[in-house]
């Protein structure tokens, strides 16, 4: 589904990304790890085009999105979901309108339509009875929901999470990703996602891939990378001070 | 001696390079404006905040702008024995500069600077990005719009300036100095023609395409957090104050 080859990012002298290769197979539920400020983000801003590498390449569906641009770039897009850190809602829209607008926006289907697609959206992530509300006045897990609803109503193939349970409370961050895992099930993407939960992001994702020092140290399933006797991930895992990771 | 023509050189290329990085974003916006899809909601929108919302404003302003014109007008006719003139005293430099300008400057301060904001903390919550992901152009949703809104309110509030300064210009004037409301009006018909409004409108739609142009740049590339936005937004007003004077004298050059 999605190949990146040999990465590079570089932000004047700070070399980000030092060669990133990574698979991504179709439908499966990938965790990107690391430390903060190790170019997780980064990596995912690439992947939708938001950021041009250096070098390398990232295969989506054959297409290197690194080269094209334009309509070309924006027909690669439509395949993608993205859920941002903050949520990134429209502030000047309600919570009805920020789940409808890539409907309205970007596809032909009648009023009728888009109003059955959102109320099944807003059932998904439990959020009827919000529709009227501006982002300004929800609480973060209810803006992280809406957010996945916005991403998930166009049904993508793939969906980007940056780190969509930042700032949650434990009750929240394990409903977020029971909503993750539930919505990956029922419309069946392929999804990548920036997170630290560490250890509850086991239980949710298929692959882990760790991210350190600009490169992918390892990756596996959940089992493989617990079981790993890497220092860096072991480290990492057990969040030690001691280890090869230092605190800048 | 080198040292500081590198440092020079570097600059006047920093600059050139900044320069152009403007240019291409205004010839962009522009030619978005030109292709459909046309956003007219949003359109209407901006129209709103940009002029119905900077009318009280620009009504306040118009009328003192006429008042003091009066007073310091008459008070310097009566000294060459031609107060009877004081209609055109008002009126001439109200419609060729002062409406223009004032009225310029007075969006930039009210309007200008809260679109930069606006667009600026869209930039650092992602909200532009979000756009872009979704395959959606930021610049047709963002900024064209109010390119347009700029185009088409900027010569329309300039004219309510223009005319709510010289009932300001008839109060003093007419009401309590004592000169004669025909004399007033009738004068202003003697020294004034088709091309004096033809210039202030030329300048207000200068003026109001400079000053969107600056302020959907600064917001559009704002820097990081909160400080981000308010140096763009400060760099923003600064930057097109002065342009619309610097524009103002090349433009009445061009008419004089």
């Amino acid at each position: 589904m999605i190949n990146i080859v040999g990465l590079q990012k570089s932000f004047g002298r700070q070399k980000v990304l030092d060669g990133v290769s990574l698979s991504i197979s179709d439908k499966e539920l990938i965790a990107i790890i690391g430390e903060s400020g190790g170019g997780k983000s980064v990596l995912l801003r690439h992947l939708i085009g938001l950021l041009k590498p250096d070098r390398g390449k990232i295969l989506v569906e054959g297409e290197d999105i690194t080269k094209v641009s334009g309509r070309e770039l924006d027909g690669i897009r439509q395949k993608f979901g993205v859920v941002f850190q903050g949520g990134a809602l429209f502030d000047s829209l309600t919570v009805y309108e920020n789940i409808a607008f890539p409907l309205k926006e970007k596809t032909k289907l009648s009023r009728r339509e888009i109003h059955e697609r959102v109320e099944e959206a807003l059932e998904d992530v439990g959020l009827r009875g919000m529709e009227d509300k501006y982002p300004a006045e929800i609480s973060g897990g209810m803006k992280k929901r809406v957010a996945l609803a916005r991403a998930l109503i166009t049904e993508p193939k793939i969906v980007l999470f940056d780190e969509p349970t930042t700032g949650l409370d434990p009750i929240l961050l394990h409903a977020i990703h029971k909503l993750i895992t539930d919505t990956h099930k029922k419309y069946g993407f392929t999804g990548v996602m920036i997170s630290h939960d560490i250890p509850e992001i086991f239980h949710v994702v298929d692959r882990i891939a760790f991210l350190y020092k600009g490169t992918i140290e390892v990756v596996g399933t959940p089992k493989e990378i617990r079981a790993s006797t890497d220092p860096v991930v072991r480290q990492f895992i057990k969040g030690s001070l001691k280890g090869p990771i230092e605190i800048a | 001696m080198t040292g500081l023509l590198r440092m020079i050189g570097s600059w006047a290329l920093s600059a050139l390079r900044k320069m152009g990085h403007m240019f291409i974003f205004l010839v962009q916006s522009l030619s978005y404006a030109f292709r459909p899809p046309f956003k007219f909601r949003i359109l209407l929108r901006e129209i709103r905040f940009i002029g119905t919302k900077s009318m009280t404003v620009i009504v306040l302003m118009g009328s003192f702008t006429g008042m003091v014109l009066a007073l310091q007008g008459f008070y310097l006719l009566r000294k060459v024995g031609s107060e009877a003139l004081l209609g055109p005293a008002v009126a001439l430099p109200l419609i060729r500069e002062l409406g223009p300008v004032l009225s310029a400057l007075t969006i930039t301060g009210r309007a200008g600077s809260a679109l930069t904001a606006e667009i600026g903390i869209m930039r650092i919550s992602e909200q532009i990005d979000a756009l872009t992901a979704m395959a959606l152009n930021p610049m047709r949703y963002l900024i064209v719009p109010k390119m347009v809104a700029a185009i088409i309110v900027f010569p329309l509030l300039t004219a309510i300036y223009n005319v709510v300064g010289i009932y300001g210009g008839y109060f003093v004037g007419v009401k309590l100095l004592g000169l004669s409301s025909g004399t007033y009006f009738s004068q202003m018909e003697h020294f004034m023609n088709m091309e004096d409004i033809r210039i202030g409108i030329y300048k207000s739609l200068t003026f109001g395409i400079l000053v969107l142009w600056v302020c959907c740049y600064k917001g559009f590339y704002t820097g990081y957090g909160a400080e981000g936005v308010s140096k763009a937004t400060t760099e923003a007003v600064v930057m097109s104050s002065v342009l619309i004077l610097i524009a103002d004298y090349f433009l009445g050059t061009l008419f004089i």
